[in-house]
């Protein structure tokens, strides 16, 4: 399948698929994480300003802790998200879809330093648009991914009509089919859906009883309101 | 069986797991105490993958396995999650797991001080021989900085800095001299080149700093400032250089295993030694700011407390960390 998710496979012996967040979504979080913590670090300078030189040394150290370790602190006591993470819906988890351990966090975070050369991650974005993972440097080395976290709540199907039961049992993928249909028809013009249904007709409409009216998009939504209720 | 059915038999044991998992999220984020609660954790987490590989197999709706498979994830996630007790863990490994990584990767240790040292002793003695070498390598500006920081004759040096200052100067060491070694290991990655740039990049500038001093009389109040951290300072950098050439050797000859893979264990093993990198920097930059600038002890009682420190890194890598002796562990099992 032609799509961004990588399979793990657990001990129990079930696959688990996990959608690999890509260069956008990250480069989104990691902005938003230096806003944070030039953030802090204001708010941490006009504070402690009024400590003279001692406060001065004790800014040094917050620098320090602040610019290595924030990412860090954050992924292993956070679920795997620092803030930007956390608001762009993307996870740090190891390799193996255990949750980061303090080991790899700190690799992966040290290494940002090799990612950023030589100037603006120009080795962190070449190893992200050559791995299929989407790993920087750091990644590769500390063994970790970057995965979007599981939404659960899918958008309701809003129409009147009832659900309608399929005449022949349905594999997932096709389920999968009509559901993501359903879900997006409401972003398509009518014709366009009925357009992109009529493949279907054939199959769908055995029983038509109006001819001339081209429910096909209908009928599928239907469709996957009766799948979507089995939920 | 359909769907509905199966929904309905099992649905009351994915919900009693899901409040399990909650509690494990909860208990990890402020120990807040459940434990007791948690009995059958494991067979709850068990079936739940049974029932999640049945829905796939029966084709059951994609939603009910979504649901099921965002609850098999955080069970994994809870019930393979490696033990965070870093900081049980400091006590032993400073006194037992450091040194013995770094005689583990005594090949990588010995290559990362030659990297360092070599440049530093034949710059330094290049610049006894030619005294304007310095000028080519330091920056004059700097020179002149360094001349007057060192001058025995100045007025500074004669009063005491005062405790505000010393830790001023302890959190400026933290952020500049931790960063540097966490740049040497990092630029390792880089087929070593990052690594080796750093080392050998900061061997020139000590070497032709140290012959420079030298050149101009200074010796007393420089090499007395530089030898007590200089044990805990040099070494660190030397040591976060060797983690970052196992770095990039794993990928320029990674042996039985794939590029990805050996990466993956030499980060493991090199991070051990980044982690003792900034052990040994803590202390170097609270020596350095707290001992070396002194102007309250002597030149000569600096030399010495100096060379004992040397000592001390010397045989805390060479005699710390070994195994027990072979005699002991075999009346072990012996009788």
């Amino acid at each position: 399948m032609l799509d961004t998710t990588r399979e793990i496979e657990v001990p129990e012996g079930v696959e688990l698929s996990l959608a690999v967040a890509g260069l956008v979504s990250r480069s989104l979080a990691f902005m938003i994480d230096l806003m944070v913590r030039w953030a802090v670090l204001a708010a941490v300078a006009s504070i402690i300003g009024y400590l003279g030189t001692f406060g001065g040394g004790l800014f040094l150290i917050i620098v320090f802790v602040v610019e290595w370790f924030y990412p860090v602190l954050f992924e292993v006591f956070n679920h795997g998200q620092t803030i930007g993470k956390k608001s762009m819906g993307i996870m740090v988890i190891n390799d193996d879809g255990t949750p980061i351990d303090w080991s790899s966090s700190i690799v992966r975070n040290l290494l940002r330093f090799a990612d950023f050369l030589p100037a603006f991650f120009g080795f962190g974005v070449l190893s992200m648009l050559i791995n299929k993972d989407f790993k920087r440097l750091g990644d590769l080395a500390a063994g970790t991914l970057v995965v979007h976290k599981r939404k659960l709540n899918q958008p309701e199907l809003k129409f009147e009509e009832e659900g309608i039961a399929p005449k022949i049992p349905l594999t997932l993928a096709e389920q999968s089919a009509i559901i993501s249909f359903a879900e997006r028809s409401s972003l398509m013009s009518e014709s366009r859906a009925n357009e992109l249904a009529s493949y279907l007709r054939p199959w769908v409409d055995q029983d038509q009883t109006k001819p001339n009216v081209d429910n096909t998009a209908l009928s599928i939504k239907r469709l996957a309101k009766w799948l979507r209720g089995h939920q | 069986m359909r769907q509905e059915e199966f929904e309905e038999r099992y649905s009351e044991q994915w919900k009693n797991f899901e409040t399990q998992i909650n509690l494990v999220e909860a208990i990890k984020l402020n120990k807040s105490k459940g434990e007791n609660k948690l009995t059958d954790f494991a067979d709850n987490y068990r079936h739940l993958c049974y029932c999640l590989a049945l829905a796939r197999e029966r084709h059951y709706s994609p939603l009910l396995i979504n649901r099921l498979e965002a609850l098999a994830f955080r069970g994994h996630q809870s019930f393979y999650q490696k033990r965070l007790g870093i900081f049980q863990n400091i006590f032993h490994f400073i006194l037992h797991g450091f040194p013995r990584a770094v005689r583990e990767q005594a090949r990588f240790f010995w290559t990362a001080t030659g990297l360092f040292y070599l440049p530093l002793i034949v710059v330094f003695l290049l610049t006894l021989v030619f005294p304007d070498l310095i000028y080519m390598i330091v920056d004059p500006q700097m020179v002149s900085t360094m001349e007057s920081m060192y001058d025995p004759a100045a007025e500074r040096f004669g009063t005491e800095r005062s405790s505000d200052s010393d830790f001023y100067m302890f959190g400026h060491y933290i952020k500049n001299n931790i960063g540097i070694a966490f740049q040497t290991f990092a630029g390792g990655i880089l087929l070593t080149l990052g690594s080796q740039f750093f080392l050998l990049f900061n061997g020139f500038l000590f070497g032709a700093i140290a012959g420079h001093i030298h050149n101009i009389g200074y010796n007393e109040t420089f090499f007395s400032f530089v030898i007590g951290h200089g044990a805990f300072e040099l070494t660190g950098i030397v040591i976060s250089g060797a983690a970052g050439l196992m770095l990039g050797w794993a990928v320029l000859s990674p042996g039985v295993y794939t590029r990805k893979q050996a990466l993956v264990n030499a980060g493991r093993a090199a991070i051990q030694l980044v982690y003792g990198a900034i052990f040994l920097l803590l202390i170097a930059a609270f020596v350095e700011a707290f001992w070396s600038s002194t102007r309250m002890v002597s030149a000569e009682t600096k030399y010495w407390v100096g060379s004992a420190f040397w000592l001390i890194v010397v045989c805390y890598f060479t005699f710390l960390g070994r195994p027990r002796s072979v005699k002991k562990s075999g009346s072990k099992y012996g009788s």
